[in-house]
């Protein structure tokens, strides 16, 4: 098991909030290049300052809460990030007719399908200390991956609508019509997570990695369950842009292998 | 003057845009013989009248007949193979000519006026009038009975044109059933038929007398066809 308890702490001790306090002298040096260069972010960097500490408090309280001893509030707990990660990508692809769903399912698949792998073949324990953190990796991941995946098929059968018409008209079906666009938009939604994976180590000491060697444990402990972390996420962004993709195409379609009038008349 | 059956009758036929319908009360046949010109000013809504024959549309209101049958009840795909359109500016697709045309690629260039050599040229670098008239074999190669022609003449030179006008003239005689939306007014003496198609803005329905079919031209567009 990855989760295993780790070795004593390299950190000194944890961090209080006081050192939080301290640590805001950095955002208060980023709000002086903003200002100093008329950036005009300062405010927005107040409110995310403000918002982030608020946000990750009570998710803080709340997590506490599921670990100890209510682990079965853990379904909800995922059943919320899912539906807010949802919402954000619905809202990030409006001109897809039916967009919230779309992502709804296309998240929903990837973490059931990655974190229920995971579980089914014990490599993480089925715990909410390992479920939880695991699948909001997923979630975002998938998340970010769906987002991608609609905007892109939706904005290249706009942009590419002649094409798609004389396909059509050739008789073929929708989904032989939008092919090329689809791979291109599976691909793109792909070959971020892809990349990552390669560079992994050289490049950045990704989260979950840098998270444990930071909480003491061993390098090889903490690798270890980097690797299974960025397997996850390939597979979960595979699933996510596959359902993504797949649920998009058929929204810009009619049955009559049409394409939709409001894509025809996106302006290009 | 009709006498078998037409090919397509288009009834009392309404298409909504954004702003208001592009089409509304139209009604007219298209003869199952010969080259019909559907024409009329910019506007008037001819492309969005010829999207309806395979159904790249629906109408809003009305039916399109095909041999008398309504167009949506007959399998869309199958009904494309049989109705082939062809656009404005040609489409090649990726690959060669014989890519994109298909197995019978020699025959089908040399029927339209292409030299049967071009079929292993990238197909993105024909001339637009080649692309027009490889766009034409591609469509042929599905043996259709009717052939919807989008103003095929209007992204060629003058000599292309006539060459194109030509083939489309002599698919006709062939036994082609071939539709052609064009705004030149000489194509009226290229085709059998004429259906006219009248932009109203004023709500007043003006008929038509048209060469052999009686359409009744209808239909306003504030942006230009699609």
């Amino acid at each position: 098991m990855l989760l295993a308890s780790t070795s004593s702490s390299l950190v000194s001790g944890p961090v209080t909030f006081g050192d939080i306090a301290l640590s805001l002298f950095l955002v208060l040096l980023a709000a002086v290049i903003s200002r100093w260069q008329r950036v005009g972010l300062e405010r927005d960097m107040a409110v995310a300052t403000l918002r982030s500490f608020v946000q990750l408090l009570a998710v803080g309280y709340v997590l506490e809460f599921v670990f100890t001893g209510h682990g079965w509030l853990t379904p909800l707990a995922l059943a919320v990030m899912v539906a807010t990660a949802a919402l954000t990508s619905g809202a990030r692809a409006r001109r897809v007719p039916g967009s919230r769903r779309i992502a709804a399912a296309s998240v929903s698949v990837a973490t059931v399908a990655t974190l229920g792998v995971l579980a089914a073949a014990r490599i993480i324990p089925a715990s909410p200390r390992a479920i939880v953190p695991l699948g909001s990796m997923v979630i975002t991941a998938a998340m970010n991956t769906t987002s991608l995946v609609m905007t892109r098929l939706h904005d290249d059968l706009a942009a590419n609508r002649r094409e798609v018409e004389a396909r059509l008209s050739l008789a073929q079906s929708s989904h032989q019509a939008s092919l090329p666009w689809l791979r291109a938009s599976l691909r793109s939604a792909m070959l971020p997570s892809v990349d990552q994976t390669k560079v992994v180590g050289l490049v950045a000491l990704p989260g979950a990695m840098t998270g444990m060697i930071l909480a003491g444990a061993s390098p090889l402990a903490a690798i270890r369950l980097q690797l299974v972390v960025m397997y996850m996420l390939l597979g979960g962004n595979a699933f996510a842009a596959l359902v993504a993709s797949t649920l998009t195409a058929r929204r810009l379609f009619t049955p009559a292998h049409q394409l939709v009038r409001q894509l025809r008349r996106t302006p290009t | 003057m009709i006498t078998a059956a037409p090919r397509f009758e288009l009834r009392d036929v309404r298409v909504d845009g954004d702003e208001g319908p592009i089409v509304a009360g139209f009604s007219a046949c298209v003869p199952a013989e010969g080259l019909t010109a559907i024409m009329g000013p910019s506007g008037a809504g001819k492309t969005t009248l010829l999207r309806l024959l395979n159904r790249l549309d629906d109408p809003d209101g009305g039916v399109v007949l095909l041999d008398g049958r309504d167009v949506r009840t007959y399998d869309v795909l199958e009904l494309r193979r049989r109705v082939q359109s062809v656009g404005q500016v040609p489409v090649t697709f990726p690959g060669t000519v014989a890519d994109n045309v298909g197995p019978d690629v020699t025959a089908l260039l040399a029927h339209v006026g292409l030299d049967p050599a071009l079929a292993t040229r990238d197909a993105d670098r024909l001339s637009v009038g080649e692309a027009q008239r490889m766009a034409l074999a591609r469509s042929l190669a599905l043996g259709p009975d009717v052939l919807c022609l989008d103003e095929p003449t209007s992204a060629l030179d003058a000599t292309s044109k006539g060459g194109i006008e030509d083939l489309v003239r002599h698919l006709a005689d062939e036994g082609l059933t071939v539709v052609m939306v064009t705004h030149d007014p000489r194509h009226a003496d290229l085709a059998d038929h004429v259906v006219e198609v009248q932009p109203l803005r004023a709500k007043a329905v003006r008929p038509v007398d048209g060469d052999g079919s009686t359409p009744d031209g209808d239909g306003s567009t504030p942006e230009g066809e699609r």
